[in-house]
């Protein structure tokens, strides 16, 4: 490639400048990282109520919290960190890494990612801003009826939780269908499906189960919305409905979100072990048919959130069962894993200490799981603290730990820098450290009997020393936080410089240069193996021919990645963001009548016209053409 | 040096610039929505029959049936709607402008017609969403299906618009596919609603 069309290549998939730009942008990895960024700024408000909600329970008989300021802090904290942090980092990730992965200049639908990236933010402002008036949810982060129904919340908190969560799963379906998409249509030349990287199959699974699981919730919420709105009975037994109903749909979805936010960190975990073991990955097909069981079988649990409801007995035995069964895949990749650094050469640099972290700790948390997918022992256990340690083992030991990982692992990819490894090993030991400290008494605490979502407890029933401990862990956690983000905002112009491929990384995205520039690739790589860079000694195969002078993306066929067309890729365009308004202005006008669905359909139907309108020359023929002269 | 070696193993710049059907990365987008739309319509039907489950008789006592008559005459217009559909679709695959225009347009009066039809056969449903959880599960059903059928004719009427003003290209053809292929997901998924609301309360 000349010169001229390198010039011209990066003139073509250029942002307009300044805020027009910013606003109008369709760069994948200028809406993943806004995205990213949003979702490290409540990453901090969450576990700045987590701290709160600490300090309460330090010592018995606090009184610094009223009840009311405690069940909304813990409701805040928890529908922010599940629906508005979890879920959507994941997701962000994903739309970041995907396309460079594959070698590729955008995703398949840039203006898709544009339109998900302002309904998520609609989902941040829906819960956020009601909380700065003082109108905040309170009832936990699922909202059972009939607590949550009209006769027992009047206002506006339960419909505020309820319509956040449409916004935020509707942006979730949109990168979900829009990651799919990018997966199966459009790897490199080469990149069969069984030559895909695991990150790439744990992001087509995640994506996949979040297209199944999350019209579930939204269905359900729009139901409480519903009974509470317009007077149906869905949850309303004396009218016929039923409050379990609630339940059974929540969980169907709710169960899949847990593995929807840990499989995708199975594709770090697999990624980082990878190169940090300087060897490739231990059990690809095993890795790779234990992701899918997982996904599988995160449809058949919901019911285990339900054993103390009253199910038939043999409901719950085969849930236990089912419950049970997932340990399995989980335990092969844990196998793989350490297979994989057992026999390969470890590096024990900053993202494979978060690796290690997520080994020990989500096995805890795994443990803990199958004691409690015991019906019987899941009764005594469950709504204390022991189920408080266990989920929080989970999610920030088997997910938010990979995930640190995998921002100091791709953070140079990203900025052109290294982060620091002292200040990252410092910021880990803090973090891992108190984490642990924080967690684990309250495995304790829940086998004694404290239940969870109390605001005090007296002194007499012995939990204060426990309770100081774990929250000594967690102020340690928070610290460590602060020193992560101080070390990735320092290292952005303080950090030695990387160069596309500093850790010797197996797949395509360490052939970009880093940072990436707009259109990613002047070339479209071809893979020759499952670790093609590893593999590029006489270097790296490329095809050329993507055009240079406008937006061009390959499309390859789904199985073998046989090029099958060029597609045109769509440029910057401000109807994402009109689009995202109008139906921001639709759902919450939702809330107050039923009319706004369909007053508020027309102007998101203009938007949306104006958006996907093609830009042709007029027609020369037939009853409307244009007639010259 | 922020680049790596490289070494053109190919050309691609004979290939074609767009393709049909599943090939077209749009479709699977396409049938990504699809897929979604089909989870809420089957988690709709399933909370349906959770409430039979729930309740002594179905409809509970003192509610009426729903009417046949309009609702059958909706469903066989939306059946027959199909042979001018797959009409447009192969005229789409074959890419003749003139009568993919005229079925579009077709179409989109059908669509008008059937949101009618829609219209008299709600006002026969017999019971209000707000009576019981029957009313509310009927009515939700229905809502759910009726905003699809809206949703197709919104799109339809404005890629009518679109096709009579402009010159058609490779990629609107395969949009007039996606439409094409959505409006039958959209008459597919009406089959299973109807069962569940006119006849399943007369079967059990």
């Amino acid at each position: 490639m000349t010169n001229e069309q390198k010039a011209e290549l990066t003139r073509t998939w250029a942002d307009p400048p300044g805020l027009w730009g910013f606003l109008t942008t369709v760069d994948h990895k200028r809406i993943a990282a806004r995205y990213i960024c949003s979702t490290i700024a409540l990453l901090f408000l969450a576990g700045m109520l987590a701290l709160d909600m600490r300090l309460q329970l330090s010592q018995p008989g606090m009184q610094r919290m009223d009840p009311q300021e405690y069940n909304e802090a813990f409701s805040l904290h928890g529908s922010t960190m599940l629906f508005l942090v979890s879920v959507p980092v994941m997701e962000a990730m994903a739309l970041w890494l995907v396309p460079l992965m594959l070698g590729q200049r955008n995703v398949a639908f840039p203006r898709l990612s544009a339109f998900s990236y302002w309904l998520y933010l609609g989902g941040v402002l829906m819960l956020w801003v009601p909380h700065a008036l003082n109108i905040t949810p309170d009832l936990g982060w699922f909202e059972y009826p009939p607590l949550s129904g009209p006769a027992y919340s009047p206002g506006h908190r339960a419909d505020i939780w309820a319509q956040m969560i449409t916004f935020t799963e509707v942006a979730a379906l949109a990168a979900s269908v829009n990651i799919v998409a990018t997966i199966l249509k459009m790897r490199p030349p080469g990149m069969t499906l069984a030559r895909m990287p695991l990150f790439l199959w744990a992001m087509l699974i995640a994506s996949l189960m979040t297209i199944l699981a999350l019209p579930s919730v939204m269905l359900v919420t729009s139901m409480l919305i519903s009974d509470r709105l317009v007077a149906t009975h869905f949850f309303a037994p004396a009218g016929g409905g039923d409050v379990l109903l609630f339940q059974h749909l929540f969980w169907f979805f709710g169960h899949p979100e847990v593995y929807i936010i840990f499989v995708p960190a199975i594709g770090f975990v697999s990624a980082i072990v990878e190169v940090f073991a300087r060897r490739p990955m231990f059990g690809y097909r095993a890795m790779v048919l234990s992701m899918v069981a997982i996904g599988v079988l995160a449809f058949g649990l919901w019911v285990h959130h339900m054993f103390a409801v009253g199910l038939p007995r043999i409901g719950n035995a085969f849930y236990t069962a089912a419950s049970m069964a997932i340990a399995f895949p989980a335990g092969i990749q844990i196998f793989c894993w350490i297979a994989t650094l057992w026999s390969g050469r470890p590096r024990f640099d900053t993202p494979l200490l978060w690796i290690v972290a997520f080994l020990v700790t989500f096995v805890v948390g795994g443990l803990s799981g199958v004691m409690a997918a015991a019906a019987p022992l899941d009764l005594q256990l469950t709504d204390t603290y022991f189920i408080v340690a266990h989920f929080h083992y989970v999610l920030v030991g088997g997910a938010m730990f990979p995930l640190f990982g995998a921002f100091c692992f791709w953070y140079p990819k990203a900025t052109g820098r290294l982060m620091s490894e002292a200040w990252g090993k410092l910021a880990f030991w803090l973090i891992a450290g108190g984490f642990n400290l924080g967690f684990f008494p309250m495995h304790l605490l829940g086998l004694m009997g404290m239940p969870r979502r109390v605001y005090t407890y007296p002194a007499e029933l012995g939990w204060g020393t426990l309770n100081l401990v774990a929250t000594i862990g967690s102020a340690i956690a928070v610290l460590g936080g602060v020193v992560f983000v101080v070390n990735a905002l320092v290292s952005l112009r303080r950090g030695k410089p990387a160069g596309p491929d500093p850790w010797g990384g197996a797949t395509l995205e360490w052939a970009a240069p880093s940072p990436p520039p707009q259109h990613n690739f002047d070339w479209m790589p071809v893979e020759t193996s499952l670790a093609p860079m590893w593999d590029a000694k006489d270097g790296l195969a490329v095809m050329e021919g993507l055009a240079t002078g406008s937006r061009e993306v390959l499309v390859t066929s789904l199985v073998e990645a046989e090029p099958e067309y060029r597609q045109h890729s769509v440029g910057p365009s401000i109807w994402p963001l009109v689009s995202g308004l109008a139906v921001s202005a639709l759902f919450v006008g939702s809330i107050f009548t039923p009319w706004a669905l369909v007053w508020g359909a027309l102007p998101v139907g203009a938007a949306l016209t104006l958006w996907f309108w093609p830009t042709r020359p007029r027609a020369t023929a037939g009853p409307f053409a244009r007639r010259s002269g | 040096m922020n680049t790596i070696p490289v070494r053109v193993t190919g050309d691609l710049s004979a290939l074609p610039g767009s393709a049909s059907g599943a090939k077209h990365v749009v479709w699977w987008g396409n049938f990504g929505f699809m897929l979604i739309e089909g989870m809420a319509f089957l988690l709709a039907g399933a909370c349906y029959l959770y409430l039979i489950g729930r309740s002594p008789s179905w409809p509970p006592p003192g509610d009426a049936l729903p009417d046949l008559t309009w609702s059958s005459i909706f469903t066989a217009a939306l059946v027959a709607s199909q042979a001018p559909n797959l009409w447009l679709l192969r005229e789409s695959k074959r890419k003749r402008e003139k009568p993919v225009r005229w079925l579009a347009l077709a179409m989109t009066g059908i669509g008008i017609g059937l949101v009618a039809l829609r219209a008299v056969e709600l006002g026969h449903l017999n019971v209000r969403w707000d009576h019981d959880a029957y009313g509310s599960v009927v009515w939700m059903l229905m809502v759910l299906h009726t905003s699809h059928i809206a949703t197709e004719l919104g799109e339809t009427g404005v890629q009518t618009v679109w096709l009579f003003t402009h010159e058609i290209g490779d990629d609107q053809y395969s949009d007039v596919e996606d439409d094409s292929n959505y409006w039958s997901f959209v008459v597919l998924a009406w089959l299973p609603i109807y069962l569940l609301v006119y006849w399943v309360p007369r079967w059990v």
